[in-house]
């Protein structure tokens, strides 16, 4: 508290330069913080805990935890190889590949969604040749997870990447010097001085993939219990019953916060 | 310190009025309509604008309940034409449009819709409750949805009471618009799916089931201008065009019927 005092103290002694900084920066703040804090009053002055318990809610929780989790698995087991290869291996294309890793980001989700469909769906691309196997993705569980993977592997990948590119090349030719092969350097010198990286990442994606709408409407559709995570309840919540969507909101806006200050953390050790 | 608030105030003062100053000349009408009835109305809103030199039509298409909500939280509309009664009745008792000034201005009707190459074979409306079949039906939330389950109800009476329970178990989705119905039949994820007659009149290619009128819901739909609308005159203008013969000929042309 008493830093914050200090800080309006500076802004009354400093002069009138400091607002052309601090009265901006207010508009924004305010943008981006009233609608939270809306969300939240709301919330609190109607039935949160009758609204946040109810079954349809409760099966939309556990049902983004799941997907959310296996997503941050497959990503984890899959996106690893694939950024150290990018940060430590020379190849061709390799620059496209990084568009090609960096694209799911800034794609909007309903194009996401819509390229899953038509690549995974019964008569997509990919899809009828799973459907000679009686496979078929869209609907399914795994199709949600599938969405998440696609939009949010792609964090974890760049924020690896970033890891294992930062670790000092002298290290690596010391391994090769005493003998370490391919996978005892990523095992005993790559992967723990990346593991910071590697955490922080793997909790973005995560956040990510729980945030997930999109994709999954368009590509995994909307049924209770299979594939109507928590953002697709509340969006089809905000037709029905505000209540419930106000209070999934809330419980989403905890989790990503939680979520986000744990990688803060670790950025702040780190420094 | 004044003088920085002074310039940060003029500067948002000018902001506020860049708005109204680029769209001078041009008034706007802001239609919120159903899903239902996007490509109806784009082809309603450019005749009346034509007819109307300096006007533009605008439309927010969405779910009834999605607008509803929208109005009902300060969204600036001048018409709302809504897939049923009860996203209107709402705005109605919520004082956002007059008492008994709805009206009906068309019909439409439920029916079966399946991917041109018919993949799960399905010939009749008892072959919606074989086991296996993957339906993609509208949210219950959406009013499509809400009729699509009354009219199984009423099947119930002919094909067993259990008719609607083995229909809905094979519900793989339930979309929140009826288009994304529409679409996802079309793309053939969905075997068979249930919308209103002016979703499949719109998508040619697409194999029909009709729904025989004793099992049909009629949804009716209303239209109303908002007690706060900002061109209350063009609104009115713009129902009074809907309802006109030429009016109802274009939403005849897109699959719906006449108001009854």
């Amino acid at each position: 508290m008493s830093s914050l005092q200090r800080f309006f103290r500076h802004l009354a002694a400093n002069g009138q330069h400091d607002w052309l900084f601090v009265l901006p920066s207010l508009l924004l703040l305010a943008l981006l913080g009233l609608p939270l804090l809306a969300l939240i009053l709301r919330a609190f002055g109607s039935d949160f805990l009758a609204a946040a318990l109810s079954p349809s809610a409760l099966s939309a929780l556990r049902l983004s935890l799941v997907t959310s989790i296996i997503t941050v698995v497959i990503t984890i087991l899959l996106g690893t190889p694939l950024a150290y290869m990018m940060a430590r291996w020379k190849f061709p294309l390799k620059s496209w590949l990084e568009l090609l890793i960096d694209l799911p980001v800034v794609l909007p989700p309903s194009v996401a969604g819509l390229a899953l469909l038509i690549a995974f769906g019964r008569r997509g691309l990919f899809g009828s040749f799973l459907t000679l196997f009686g496979l078929q993705l869209p609907f399914t569980t795994a199709a949600v997870v599938l969405a998440q993977t696609f939009v949010a592997a792609p964090l974890y990948v760049r924020a690896a990447r970033i890891g294992f590119a930062g670790i000092d090349h002298q290290l690596e030719e010391a391994a090769h010097v005493e003998g370490a092969n391919q996978w005892q350097l990523f095992r005993e010198v790559m992967f723990p001085l990346a593991g910071r990286a590697l955490f922080s990442g793997a909790i973005l994606t995560w956040t990510r993939a729980l945030g997930e709408f999109g994709a999954t409407i368009l590509f995994a559709g909307n049924l209770v219990g299979v594939t109507q995570t928590m953002p697709l309840a509340i969006y089809l919540g905000f037709e029905s019953s505000l209540g419930m969507a106000v209070a999934l909101s809330v419980m989403l806006i905890g989790m990503s916060v939680t979520l986000l200050g744990i990688t803060r953390r670790l950025e702040k050790e780190h420094r | 310190m004044k003088k920085g608030l002074a310039f940060a105030f003029a500067l948002m003062l000018a902001a506020c009025n860049l708005v109204p100053t680029a769209s001078t000349g041009a008034r706007t009408l802001t239609v919120f309509a159903a899903a239902s009835l996007t490509d109806a109305f784009t082809e309603i809103g450019s005749v009346f604008e034509s007819a109307h030199p300096g006007v533009a039509v605008t439309f927010n298409f969405a779910g009834s309940q999605t607008l509803r909500a929208q109005i009902e939280e300060g969204a600036p509309a001048d018409v709302f034409a809504s897939a049923n009664q009860k996203e209107m009745d709402a705005l109605v008792n919520g004082g956002l449009v007059e008492p008994g000034a709805p009206q009906v201005f068309l019909t439409n009707q439920l029916v079966v819709v399946l991917p041109d190459d018919n993949p799960a074979d399905i010939q009749s409306l008892e072959d919606l409750a074989r086991p296996g079949i993957k339906l993609v039906l509208a949210a219950e939330e959406v009013p499509v949805g809400n009729y699509t389950r009354q009219a199984l109800d009423l099947m119930n009476a002919q094909f067993g009471a259990d008719f609607k329970e083995s229909v809905l178990a094979n519900v793989a989705s339930n979309e929140d618009t009826v288009r994304q119905v529409v679409t996802k039949v079309q793309l053939g994820e969905a075997d068979a799916g249930i919308v209103y007659t002016s979703d499949a009149a719109a998508v040619p290619d697409l194999g029909r089931i009709e729904i025989p009128t004793e099992f049909n819901i009629v949804a009716r739909y209303p239209i109303a201008p908002l007690t706060n609308a900002a061109e209350p005159i063009l609104a009115d203008e713009f129902i009074a065009f809907v309802l006109s013969e030429e009016g109802q000929s274009i939403l005849a042309k897109w699959g719906f019927g006449p108001p009854r």
